[in-house]
């Protein structure tokens, strides 16, 4: 688990004939990585550099002091989020994950001005200023959070997974949660209730190998986190999650399996975080070169890049898609700053719903 | 030597039952480990088995007879030939859950008129049904009315409920609308939550709410923080209801008052209704409601019976105290089972000419200040009544309440009249000394009128 996640072999991990144990029930298909037209391909990867760019941006507003509280970097994790939500509807499949949500809300289209401004605690801001990093919503999009309780999402998105199979939508509910959720009870309940019952929902374990600065193998007994849910008949499937394709070719098999019907399937992706647990990491728990070293060999965004190399597409245009978030995330920035805070009347409101 | 066949107690709080059907006759031979019969309490059927060897001599009490008392000879088992002592008589029960009996009502419980306008229309048909009846009836008529409404808890379904509230709903709604969860609080609290979030309208039932600590993460940090943490946009409109407060001989791990918990959090709705009809209307709105709503029972008084109104549509507002009972000289403020105290108290102390007021607060938040306060304008002197730890209790919010708002209108201190502030014991005599009751109000009362 301490090695550098390879790019491309890591999926292969888990083929199925490796693991006596599971031979014997059905499983979803071996994923193979997608195969996106160009302009797919540059979508991802204006995507991904938006996600890249905004969080480099908060990060600056962080030192600034503009951003307050605990606030959770994705940078480095872009694939992950951009993989698996370009294969969803937003509106009809949930998407709910933990406090690490910037990344999440970017790759279901919420616009980018409202999520900076929830990060500068502004009027604004998509919970007016009173959710902050942490605790945003777009219910319009179906997206539920934004919740701060390591493991909570995974609990409330089987909720939202028995509200998609109730109301018989046909909508699919995708709960992301981390390496170190992975160790928290109620994810297990949550599992066991979703197999039970066939709930149509993706458990996402987004294992950046490190649980604010405690390492995979020093908190988890079995440290193959795919693994997690084969107890409760849970197939799961080990995903190179620096890799645009293949986690989108990872969320083609697990879409098919969920929408027939088959119940839930786990995907671990392994990826990284280049910047610290939150902004007041002391970075002392892995080293400088570890991250470089990653950044060097499986950046997900120079990955992109390179597949669209293969493809023709230069540099050149390339530079225009910077240009434009550049600007987009600038614009970001400044509505944050400028925008006013909430009235202090908004202290009072939206307790309750209903007036008593 | 003929034994003696008693009428076991299912429960350490069951006083009488059914003799619901005998599964042998006079002169059958029978041995240790046959099911000699059937008995009912409005709960549970449960089979009563030997455990002599003989022959059964005679039936004393007939299939189908109702109020048998606990301790009556049932029947006689002749012994088979030998001059040995009969072995005392120990039936043994198979009992399927370890949950206790309610109690017996006590004499006033179902003859008190409400004196509210919020309560019940003056002229609306009213029927007896018990508290418990009532709770599921609400649930019923609230599903009937709306598809997003579910039931969701250990043992609601095909158990029919461990103290029988969801009885009969899964034959009427199915198993998509009625769902036994495993044992699993954490998680089914959790799974209700987002399913609210989702747009559903969960009702989900804890065993007890003392099993809801396993879960209290999502009633406190998932639903009740939602609506503000979102500016508005998400809401979590979720019931989560069961037993709450001490029941009987169950010790300290099972006998908890969370009212004061739950009633800390801004963004809860908590309920802790009195009576059946109370409950019924109370759930029904519990359940229309937009924000969510802890729903406190009481397991000692799902047995007891009430009149409660025949119509569908009793639905009561939230947020509104009752008065019980008017009176002139000490306002006796209380919710739950402690109302029940009260009255008895109150009852007590009229025939020493003290006129005391018995205030149900129904809802404890948000907190209906304005008719204690109210009461406490007329009468001047105030004590709380709470089934419950005295230290930060809702008796504390009270008297704070008394001391910033109503001052002037003391003309003694407010005391709070609650059980004792230890865990609950086992032994029924110390069990019976922790628990606050009426004499112990009665006595507060007059610490308060200098009396």
């Amino acid at each position: 688990m301490a090695t550098t996640p390879a790019k491309k072999s890591a999926s292969k991990k888990a083929s199925v004939s490796e693991d006596a144990a599971r031979v014997n029930r059905e499983r979803p298909a071996e994923p193979v990585p997608y195969k996106a037209t160009q302009e797919e391909l540059l979508k991802f990867y204006r995507d991904m550099l938006l996600i890249r760019r905004f969080e480099e941006k908060a990060g600056q507003l962080y030192g600034l002091g503009l951003i307050g509280g605990f606030c959770h970097l994705y940078i480095g994790q872009e694939a992950v989020a951009i993989g698996l939500q370009s294969a969803l509807t937003p509106g009809k499949d949930s998407v709910i994950t933990g406090y690490r949500d910037h990344g999440h809300m970017l790759a279901y289209g919420i616009d980018p001005n409202v999520i900076m401004a929830e990060l500068t605690g502004r009027a604004a801001g998509i919970s007016n200023g009173k959710g902050g990093s942490m605790h945003m919503f777009s219910t319009e999009h179906k997206f539920y959070g934004g919740h701060g309780i390591v493991g909570a999402q995974v609990s409330l998105g089987a909720g939202l997974a028995f509200g998609h199979k109730y109301a018989n939508d046909g909508g699919v509910c995708l709960a992301y949660f981390g390496d170190g959720a992975s160790n928290q009870g109620q994810v297990y309940e949550s599992f066991n209730m979703a197999e039970l019952w066939k709930l149509p929902i993706i458990f996402v374990i987004e294992n950046n190998r490190y649980a604010m600065g405690t390492s995979v193998n020093r908190a988890s007994s079995e440290d193959q986190l795919y693994r997690r849910g084969e107890s409760f008949r849970i197939p799961g499937i080990q995903v190179d999650g620096m890799d645009v394709l293949a986690v989108r070719g990872a969320a083609e098999v697990a879409l098919d399996w969920v929408r027939s019907g088959k119940g839930p399937v786990l995907l671990e992706m392994k990826t990284y975080r280049y910047r610290g647990h939150s902004m007041s990491d002391p970075a002392k728990y892995r080293s400088r070169d570890e991250v470089q070293s990653v950044r060097d060999n499986s950046d997900p965004i120079e990955g992109c890049k390179a597949y669209l190399a293969e493809m023709g597409v230069g540099e050149d245009a390339l530079k225009v898609i910077e240009k434009e978030i550049r600007q987009i995330v600038n614009e970001s920035a400044d509505f944050a700053e400028t925008s006013p805070e909430p009235a202090l009347s908004e202290l009072y409101t939206d307790v309750l719903v209903e007036q008593y | 030597m003929a034994i003696e066949l008693k009428m076991p107690a299912l429960s350490p709080t069951m006083e009488e039952g059914t003799l619901a059907k005998w599964l042998v006759k006079e002169g059958d031979h029978v041995k240790s480990g046959d099911i000699l019969a059937e008995i009912e309490t409005d709960k549970a059927t449960m089979e009563f088995e030997a455990v002599d060897e003989g022959v059964i001599s005679s039936i004393n009490v007939a299939a189908g007879t109702d109020g048998v008392k606990v301790g009556t000879v049932i029947a006689l088992i002749t012994g088979e030939g030998d001059e040995a002592p009969a072995p005392s008589p120990k039936p043994v029960v198979s009992v399927p859950v370890e949950i206790p009996e309610q109690s017996a009502p006590p004499a006033n419980a179902s003859n008190l008129l409400p004196t509210d306008s919020d309560t019940v229309a003056a002229n609306s048909a009213m029927q007896t049904v018990t508290l418990r009846e009532a709770l599921r009836d609400a649930m019923a008529e609230e599903m009937r009315r709306d598809d997003r409404v579910f039931v969701m808890g250990e043992e609601v379904a095909e158990y029919q409920g461990a103290y029988k509230v969801t009885q009969g709903l899964l034959d009427e709604f199915g198993a998509r609308r009625v769902i036994d969860t495993p044992i699993t609080e954490y998680g089914f609290a959790g799974v209700g939550t987002g399913a609210a979030m989702g747009g559903l309208r969960p009702i989900i039932e804890f065993m007890t709410f003392n099993f809801a600590m396993q879960a209290i993460d999502h009633i406190i940090n998932s639903a009740a923080k939602t609506n503000y943490m979102s500016g508005g946009q998400m809401r979590c409109p979720i019931v989560f209801r069961g037993p709450n407060g001490a029941a009987a001989r169950v010790g300290a791990q099972h006998s908890q008052n969370y009212a004061p918990w739950y009633a800390s959090v801004p963004g809860l709705i908590v309920i802790s209704p009195y009576d059946a009809a109370d409950a019924k209307g109370l759930l029904k709105a519990a359940i229309r409601c937009e924000d969510p709503v802890v729903f406190l029972e009481n397991e000692l008084l799902y047995g007891r019976s009430y009149e409660v109104p025949t119509s569908d549509d009793h639905v009561l507002p939230i947020g509104k105290a009752r008065i019980m009972r008017e009176g002139t000289d000490v306002t006796i403020v209380s919710y739950s089972i402690g109302v029940g105290l009260s009255l008895e108290a109150a009852d007590r102390l009229a025939e020493d000419g003290i006129s005391a007021e018995v205030i149900d607060l129904r809802t404890i938040r948000p907190l209906d200040k304005a008719a204690v306060l109210a009461s406490l304008a007329k009468t001047n002197r105030l004590v709380v009544a709470e089934e419950g730890w005295p230290t930060c209790s809702v008796g504390s919010e009270i008297l704070a309440i008394c001391m910033e708002e109503g001052f002037d209108d003391l003309d003694a201190p407010v005391l709070r009249i609650t059980n004792e502030d230890v865990p609950m014991p086992y032994a029924a005599n110390l069990e019976k000394a922790m628990l606050v009751n009426a004499d112990k109000i009665v006595t507060g009362v007059r610490r308060t009128l200098g009396v």
